[in-house]
């Protein structure tokens, strides 16, 4: 039932892309989603795409795995787009009573599109091609300097990495639940929105019951093992750049350069 | 009205690098009022072959029919299903989720729109065949033990009035008392209600002692169907895809091969003690 969903999974294959540092990744990442931002030409997006489409191909992840990812919030991308299209004001150029279309919104609506859809593949590819754990590794030490600061930033990246770690197991409980109330003759296909809310009762309960036993055994279980926190605990993996990583950061320079000459 | 699986098939992610062939190929007959036994290694397809026996999962291709139906027919009712083909999942406390015990008890009749008389009257049948003590009837179901949650979990199906109770690993974690006496509880719905009880399992004396039929599953193909005597009599095979038999039949072939002539194929304790006895004296 929720097999479908690619946002945020991990892809387990070899690539250049799944070697390089967590923190290269997640730089390149924040650095794209900006220049994704920044670009307001039909140009500067042909470039963003080309760029992407590099990153796909030497991440070894099918893309058919990823448009799934975008199936996701299709209606999202639709309603954005057709917004766009009929409510920009400028001129008309096919109006049909109160819809108009304008020469303006049809290019805001591509761009829309454009942005949409580079910008949520592009942040896949992020999950896609690093593990959870190397995530939060990765976050926490970019982070790092918060930490004078009086930011809890390895207990915040903790929490995330548990979350992550968490989302799977609570997807299968679910799915779990949903069909043993099913079994139990549960309907939640039919009926008018208030019903199916209510509908939903034998689900969430048993749902935030199994997530707070969960928490609560992981807690006890950290405590036994005398996790207290960030001070002076050191990684069976830490991170270190690599040349591979030198490079990274260099096309990344270049890409982001580019973009800011065509924008400007 | 027996149950008949033919030619299942199904994939999980069909299409992706996650694909996994979880049923190949599996025909099998649940005839009425048998206690039939299903055993493999974990991952050999148990759990997906229990959901398929009431419509939740729907074969990758094959057919499955109940009285004769195809149940995946497209005018076919599968909630109607759902209350003849009684489905307790593993762990099913986790399941729980009313404010008490008797009304959680109440869902699934309630959900089959029989009057509230009725809905409650096999509550209370339901509460009362699983020995679950009246004075936790009305208290949270988060406030009783395991054993008793289970319990009440349980009796949350059999309101349903079943005609077949399928049953995965409904004694994990039980302490053995308990275990005995949900084993007992499930054999004597089979022999005073006529009801057919499919269970999953992993304790190997379990099924010798209570199933009529053991059904043998590896890496999603049936690979044994019998009497327990006749599957527990090919040990050798069991060990291969990592089952084993219950430990009597070890001691009894461990006798056969010091000389003393008895029966491999005991279904428990005691039945290996007479068999002794009858050679010894």
């Amino acid at each position: 039932m929720f097999t479908d969903i690619t946002l945020g999974q991990y892809y387990q294959t070899k690539s250049v892309l799944h070697d390089l540092d967590a923190r290269v990744k997640l730089v390149g990442t924040f650095l794209y989603i900006i220049t994704v931002f920044v670009c307001n030409s039909i140009t500067a997006f042909i470039v963003a795409g080309l760029f992407l489409t590099f990153v796909i191909a030497i991440s070894h992840v099918p893309a058919s795995f990823m448009f799934k990812g975008l199936k996701g919030i299709a209606m999202l991308i639709i309603f954005t787009v057709a917004f766009n299209l009929f409510l920009t004001p400028g001129t008309v150029i096919w109006q049909y009573g109160v819809f108009h279309i304008t020469k303006e919104g049809i290019r805001i609506a591509i761009l829309m599109l454009l942005r949409l859809t580079l910008l949520i593949s592009g942040t896949s590819i992020l999950t896609l091609t690093t593990t959870p754990s190397n995530l939060t590794d990765g976050l926490e030490s970019i982070l790092g300097p918060f930490q004078k600061v009086g930011v809890p930033v390895h207990e915040v990246a903790m929490m995330m990495s548990i979350a992550l770690r968490f989302i799977p197991i609570l997807m299968e409980e679910t799915d779990k639940i949903i069909k043993a109330q099913t079994a139990r003759g549960a309907d939640f296909e039919t009926g008018n929105l208030f019903t199916r809310a209510k509908n939903m009762i034998p689900i969430l309960v048993p749902l935030f019951v199994s997530a707070f036993r969960r928490a609560s055994d992981l807690a006890l279980a950290m405590e036994a093992r005398c996790y207290q926190g960030g001070a002076g605990r050191t990684k069976m993996k830490p991170l270190h750049y690599e040349k591979r990583d030198g490079a990274a950061y260099v096309i990344l320079v270049v890409y982001t350069t580019v973009i800011c000459v065509i924008t400007w | 009205m027996p149950i008949i699986l033919n030619h299942v098939n199904h994939i999980y992610s069909a299409g992706t690098s996650y694909e996994v062939k979880a049923l190949d190929d599996v025909s099998l007959t649940i005839d009425d009022h048998e206690f039939v036994g299903i055993i493999g290694h974990t991952g050999s397809g148990k759990s997906t072959l229990i959901q398929h026996m009431n419509g939740l999962l729907k074969p990758t291709s094959g057919e499955i029919l109940y009285n004769g139906q195809n149940i995946h027919d497209k005018d076919y009712d599968r909630n109607s299903l759902r209350a003849k083909v009684g489905l307790v999942f593993q762990y099913p406390e986790y399941q729980l989720f009313e404010s008490d015990v008797f009304t959680d008890v109440c869902f699934g009749p309630k959900n089959l729109k029989l009057s509230k008389v009725e809905v409650e009257a096999r509550a209370y049948d339901a509460l009362n065949l699983m020995g679950l003590p009246k004075e936790k009837w009305y208290s949270s179901p988060f406030e009783l033990s395991g054993g008793q949650m289970r319990r009440a979990a349980i009796a949350g199906v059999l309101a349903m009035k079943p005609q077949v109770l399928v049953l995965d690993e409904p004694t994990a974690g039980l302490d053995p008392k308990g275990r005995d006496e949900l084993l007992d509880v499930l054999s004597r719905m089979r022999t005073d209600e006529g009801m057919t009880v499919v269970l999953v399992s992993h304790s190997m004396e379990d099924m010798s002692k209570y199933a009529d039929r053991v059904v043998v599953m590896n890496k999603g193909k049936l690979v044994m169907n019998g009497t327990p005597g006749q599957i527990f009599s090919r040990y050798k095979e069991l060990e291969q895809i990592h089952l084993s038999a219950p430990a009597v039949t070890y001691i009894m072939e461990e006798l056969r091969r010091a000389g003393l002539s008895v029966p491999i194929d005991v279904r428990d304790v005691d039945e290996a003690a007479e068999a002794i006895k009858k050679i010894i004296l």
